[in-house]
């Protein structure tokens, strides 16, 4: 279908990366969101970033997506720093963030009118809408979808600048449990199609281990990568199989002892 | 009632038979004419959605409307021309007011003919400048800087106070009056695009970026399709205030137009024609807000559901 996007330079490397933002009410404090934190992810790999909520997670996607920059430390994607955002690396949030003014079909295609290459690739609209199953959905506006759908088009629209690296911010966060789990199955296909490396970040415990080949589990303010976890199980991943479920109680074990308590969902 | 409407017209004309038995003949042949008119269209309809649905259920829906503006016209026509009521010559009957329609019509014509023009001239260029302004003030916080207090301190003068220099400024009353127009347009489209702009989503900015956007992809493609609701606001407000300044420049420098009309009629004390001009304002405002509710919808057709107007 597309091209495979594995080779070397679509491996992901994050050395020494601090990152702090100054307090809301007071100038002179600095809040520390990460403190050197490194991490390298395989082409081709998918690798999910688990932790308490405030641990910088975000942080660190928004820097690796270019919006920010760090404050110390580096960078690349394969041999190049990141600099500011390109369509190299794609970036899909919880809110599926379409425009409303653009219908699906037009969502879709943003990426390829923002970079101007449209007129060569508007053939890739139409498998790509494919991909996502929503061909009948295509002059529909953003507000008559559902979650689940709209997520998908926020799938396709990211997918179809080809990236070298797609980052997932809680992506199936707002769906609910079934919607979620269908969509798991539809990003893990995609994923196996494309051998796009994908770095996902995920509340849900279930989620990083039924999709992930690695799992990094963070700390509470300044983030730090606190222990990683490589899933050896064959897919499709039996959600209910008892090494599953031995990885899960092994990883909130070290949650509650991380995050002290905090609430983590389940 | 689908005989309401004339049955209401059959009343209001009765009004002024009974009523106004020394009105002046030419007057009151108009008058008959027109709701003979009313009568014999109104049974038309009553007839014709009979046999057609979507004639039938605009007809529900507006019946109500026309009866009562029609007895309201009974109304009038009772308290002026019947009991003398109000003070003459201000208050006219309505069949004197239609007179003067008739009789006036191709000065009525030719002075709305110049008020579009001035109006149009004045609009497209306020709207035009007060959208690029606004862009820029919404974008560029430099712009902004600068800009912002220049906007805050003279925007707010009513673009009426400006005539004196207006006048003095420019070569002509047209130019002078089509640039008050524009003043007063300007205004509020630069708030609201500039706030519109301003606000736009910063996640929407932030995907955008993602996708490979340069800042004229995220100036025209996002963050000006994300104002644009405000921006229909500032038009809105603009068109309103555009009105009032078009009436004003028109009855004081320019010597022609409905303002200068209206004022020229009260000169001669003929207050039948200052309300055919008030009547054709109507009608001619009226038109203009609609045009403008219709681009909006066109324009805006994917808040449909999103947001009740």
């Amino acid at each position: 279908m597309v091209a495979l996007a594995e080779n070397e330079s679509s491996s992901l490397r994050v050395q020494q990366v601090s990152k702090s933002f100054p307090v809301p009410d007071d100038p002179l404090a600095r809040r520390q969101a990460l403190s050197n934190i490194s991490l390298s992810i395989a082409p081709g790999e998918l690798v999910s970033l688990v932790g308490p909520s405030g641990c910088g997670k975000s942080t660190l996607l928004r820097l690796i997506a270019g919006l920010d920059t760090p404050d110390s430390g580096e960078l690349l994607i394969g041999p190049d720093p990141i600099n500011e955002p390109s369509a190299e690396r794609g970036l899909v949030f919880q809110d599926p963030n379409l425009f409303p003014w653009l219908t699906v079909r037009r969502n879709i295609e943003a990426g390829l009118v923002a970079r101007r290459v449209l007129r060569e690739k508007r053939n890739e609209v139409g498998e790509f809408m494919q991909v996502v199953g929503l061909e009948a959905f295509a002059d529909a506006y953003p507000h008559h979808l559902s979650g689940g759908m709209a997520q998908r088009v926020a799938l396709a629209r990211a997918l179809i600048n080809h990236p070298k690296v797609l980052l997932l911010d809680e992506p199936l966060g707002a769906l609910d449990a079934f919607t979620r789990m269908r969509m798991q199955d539809e990003v893990l296909r995609l994923w196996e199609n494309r051998r796009t490396t994908m770095l996902l970040v995920t509340h849900d415990i279930d989620e990083a281990i039924y999709m992930s080949d690695r799992i990094m589990i963070m700390t509470q303010r300044p983030g730090r990568i606190d222990r990683e976890i490589g899933i050896n199980l064959v897919r499709p991943r039996d959600r209910t199989g008892e090494s599953f479920l031995s990885l899960r109680s092994q990883i909130l074990e070290h949650l509650h002892l991380a995050g002290k308590g905090i609430d983590v969902s389940v | 009632m689908q005989l309401a409407v004339p049955l209401a017209a059959l009343v209001t004309f009765g009004i002024h038979f009974l009523l106004s038995k020394n009105a002046p003949p030419l007057e009151a042949h108009s008058y008959r004419l027109l709701f003979l008119e009313i009568v014999g269209v109104s049974i038309v309809l009553a007839v014709a959605q009979i046999f057609w649905t979507a004639l039938r259920k605009w007809m529900r829906h507006m019946w109500p409307i026309f009866t009562a503006a029609i007895l309201l016209i009974g109304f009038w026509d009772m308290i002026t021309a019947g009991f003398r009521l109000l003070p003459l010559p201000y208050f006219p009957g309505p069949a004197a007011v239609l007179r003067s329609l008739i009789s006036d019509r191709g000065l009525l014509f030719d002075s709305t003919w110049h008020s579009l023009v001035l109006l149009l001239s004045g609009y497209t260029l306020g709207v035009i400048v007060g959208l690029v302004s606004g862009v820029c003030i919404g974008w560029s916080s430099s712009v902004r800087y600068w800009g912002m207090p220049l906007l805050k301190v003279v925007g707010p003068i009513p673009a009426t106070a400006w005539i004196p220099l207006a006048m003095v400024v420019s070569p002509s009353a047209f130019v002078s009056a089509a640039g008050l127009v524009a003043l007063a347009v300007w205004f509020p489209v630069t708030m609201l695009t500039a706030s519109g702009i301003s606000n736009t989503r910063a996640s929407y900015l932030d995907v955008a970026r993602t996708l490979g956007a340069g800042r004229g992809y995220l100036i025209f493609r996002v963050a000006i399709p994300a104002a644009v609701p405000n921006i229909f606001i500032g038009l809105f407000m603009g068109l309103g205030a555009s009105f009032l300044t078009l009436v004003v420049a028109e009855s004081i420098g320019v010597k022609s137009g409905l303002g200068w009309y209206v004022s020229w009629a009260q000169g001669w004390a003929e207050y039948g024609k200052v309300f055919a001009a008030l009547i054709i304002m109507a009608g001619f405002f009226s038109t203009l807000m609609t045009l403008l509710f219709k681009v909006r919808d066109r324009l805006l057709v994917w808040q449909k559901g999103i947001i009740k107007w």
